[in-house]
């Protein structure tokens, strides 16, 4: 009976069920759009039933100019608008400083099967540098769009496309004490939000399982912190930690199987331990007096990089993930903490103390070299697209909390609000597994 | 805001100091309330007109509530610290007197930082923070049984705001008494 009391409590505190919310982030570029490259985009053609059921020239004019690296045409410039390679007159293309042409038709093919089709053209060499059929559902159109988005742009810059990919955030409504804790998972160009739970208790630290299918995160909805793992699809999820006192920042390990965790248990004093959510053995990695939370794996698992305050301040350290004695990878300034690995395993970047602002920094493994690359003060959060190339991170904009990304050369910025309430603390799934 | 808290403090100390710095005494300091209960006399004496007894009651006051000597349930911390002041030590010292008076009651010690750096970390400093309070309670004779802790890190802010102000009213401790 009380069993069954708890459960219905639980339901009527949250629900983890996906429901669709309209596409809540809203983005925009706030620098470096001076040095994209001008593209073409030309609209598609469509040969099916009715009306077209997907704007996919719209949505992959979309994604290439979010990236920042170029800057597409609008239609209403173009001097023609053919749908294969055949068509283009290259000379109409050049008059307008275009470098690049891309052309493509929607095809439908049977009751619920479409062709995306589409050529990729150098205007100066007037050759075509790629080509393809992408197959889709209808309701696989939006995805399908996105991933021959990544298509094109891993042919134009030689770096694999995060536009199939998925963003994890938390939102915030309302004034304290009353606040409505939001976990979204929305597709990387802010369409397709979904809820993943919802709760008027704080929800935190959203972690993406290395095959994108779950979501571990804290949740405090019984009124004391615990950790979930949430299965996208079918929403179902589990209880993995629920022991006194702080159960927090989960992390996966690169296997899949081992959760690295931060428990306080009855002593109060936070130290990192690993879960193996097979067996449920817990192993403890840390035994300090110290703050000792925050833990990242290594990318071949075998070292876990976690905050400590051991040496008086917040800095960075790393410990073998079978256990041994940690050493210090920061040193630059008061206040490093809640480090993510670089994809390439090069770098970490951090939430750093620079003068009294809070911003992200970069720190080189080899070297030990800190480049700080955010203006705000209140910056945190950061966490890498699975190429690497761009990090998200939360900020403030006039007292109201947003998102904002950075391209870790530094050069390009966006900044990513959305309509009602705060974002906060994104984390950036990994590449969508086909 | 912070000539406030000061205010409250050194008020609740007077408090304490009125009391002896007995907190055993208040409920029997109830029962100086008689002399302004000249009617409740009256009624007592109708009452007897037949019916049993009734036996006699004591005043009700808990001194948790608003008003009363405990009323300041808010301990601050200065940052990225979690060492309790002098003024926070002597308001704890009278909570930890009534919980040892009183076994029945609990607390629940919510610890909570500022917004700045990172999340996680700061649900850290709410558990040390929320720790640091338990130890002096304990010390002065509350139960570890009547003790509970919960940090909550900067999710939950008693203030909204991004300066000095906000942030030093955000780095507390709140003891919550349960009914």
């Amino acid at each position: 009976m009380i069993v069954v009391k708890k459960y219905l409590l639980s339901m009527v505190l949250v629900y983890a069920v996906f429901t669709n919310v309209n596409a809540e982030l809203r983005i925009e570029i706030t620098g470096g759009v001076e040095q994209a490259v001008p593209i073409a985009i030309v609209p598609f053609g469509w040969q099916g039933d009715g009306a077209r059921p997907f704007d996919v020239s719209q949505t992959l004019s979309n994604d290439l100019a979010n990236s920042g690296r170029f800057n597409p045409l609008p239609p209403d410039e173009m001097l023609e608008r053919p749908l294969t390679g055949r068509d283009i007159d290259f000379g109409d293309w050049r008059i307008l400083g275009i470098e690049v042409v891309i052309v493509g038709q929607l095809l439908q093919t049977g009751d619920d099967e479409y062709t995306i089709q589409f050529q990729l053209f150098d205007v100066f060499r007037g050759k075509q540098l790629l080509g393809y059929r992408q197959p889709a559902t209808r309701k696989q159109l939006r995805n399908a769009t996105h991933l021959v988005a990544d298509m094109i742009y891993e042919e134009l810059t030689g770096i694999r496309g995060i536009f199939s990919t998925r963003i994890a955030y938390i939102t915030v409504e309302g004034k304290p004490p009353k606040q409505r804790f939001r976990l979204i998972v929305a597709d990387a160009d802010g369409e397709n939000a979904r809820i993943l739970v919802e709760s008027n208790e704080p929800l935190m630290s959203p972690s993406w399982s290395p095959d994108g299918r779950k979501l571990a995160y804290v949740s405090f909805e019984k009124r004391q912190s615990e950790i979930y793992v949430q299965t996208l699809r079918s929403g179902a999820r589990k209880r993995v930690s629920s022991r006194a006192g702080v159960n927090g920042s989960p992390s996966w390990s690169p296997d899949g199987r081992k959760l690295a965790l931060t428990l306080s248990k009855t002593d109060g004093n936070l130290d990192i331990y690993i879960l193996d959510l097979q067996s449920q053995v817990l192993t403890r990695l840390t035994n300090r007096g110290s703050i000792d939370t925050e833990a990242t794996w290594s990318k071949d698992g075998s070292m876990i990089y976690f905050t400590s305050d051991r040496a008086g301040q917040p800095q960075i350290y790393r410990i073998p993930a079978r256990g041994g004695k940690a050493s210090r990878v920061s040193f630059e300034g008061p206040y490093n903490a809640r480090s993510r690995l670089s994809p390439s395993a090069e770098q970490i970047a951090i939430v750093h103390n620079d003068r009294g602002n809070y911003r992200i920094g970069l720190i080189g493994l080899d070297r030990g070299y800190l480049q700080v690359l955010t203006k705000g003060s209140l910056d945190e959060s950061p966490s890498f697209a699975p190429n690497g190339e761009t990090l998200i991170y939360a900020t403030r904009d006039r007292q109201k909390g947003v998102l904002a990304t950075v391209t870790v050369d530094g050069r390009i910025h966006q900044r990513i609000s959305v309509v009602k309430g705060d974002v906060r603390e994104p984390a950036w799934s990994p590449f969508r597994r086909n | 805001m912070f000539a406030t808290k000061q205010w409250l403090i050194i008020g609740l100390m007077a408090v304490l100091a009125g009391c002896g710095g007995s907190s055993g005494t208040m409920m029997d300091e109830g029962t100086a309330a008689d002399d302004g209960g000249a009617s409740s006399d009256d009624s007592a004496s109708l009452s007897s007109s037949g019916d049993d007894d009734l036996m006699s009651g004591g005043a009700y006051d808990d001194p948790t509530e608003a008003g009363g000597a405990l009323e300041v349930r808010v301990v601050y911390f200065d940052f990225d610290k979690a060492d309790v002041d002098e003024a926070s030590r002597a308001l704890l010292t009278g909570h930890g007197d009534y919980l040892a008076e009183n076994s029945a009651r609990e607390v629940r010690l919510e610890g909570h930082g500022d917004e700045r750096g990172s999340r996680e970390y700061n649900i850290g400093l709410g558990e040390r923070r929320a720790q640091a309070v338990r130890q002096i309670l304990l010390l002065n004779g509350a139960s570890a049984s009547q003790l509970s802790t919960v940090s909550y890190g900067e999710e939950r802010p008693a203030v909204l705001g991004s300066d000095e102000e906000a942030w030093s009213l955000n780095r507390r401790v709140e003891l919550i008494y349960n009914p």
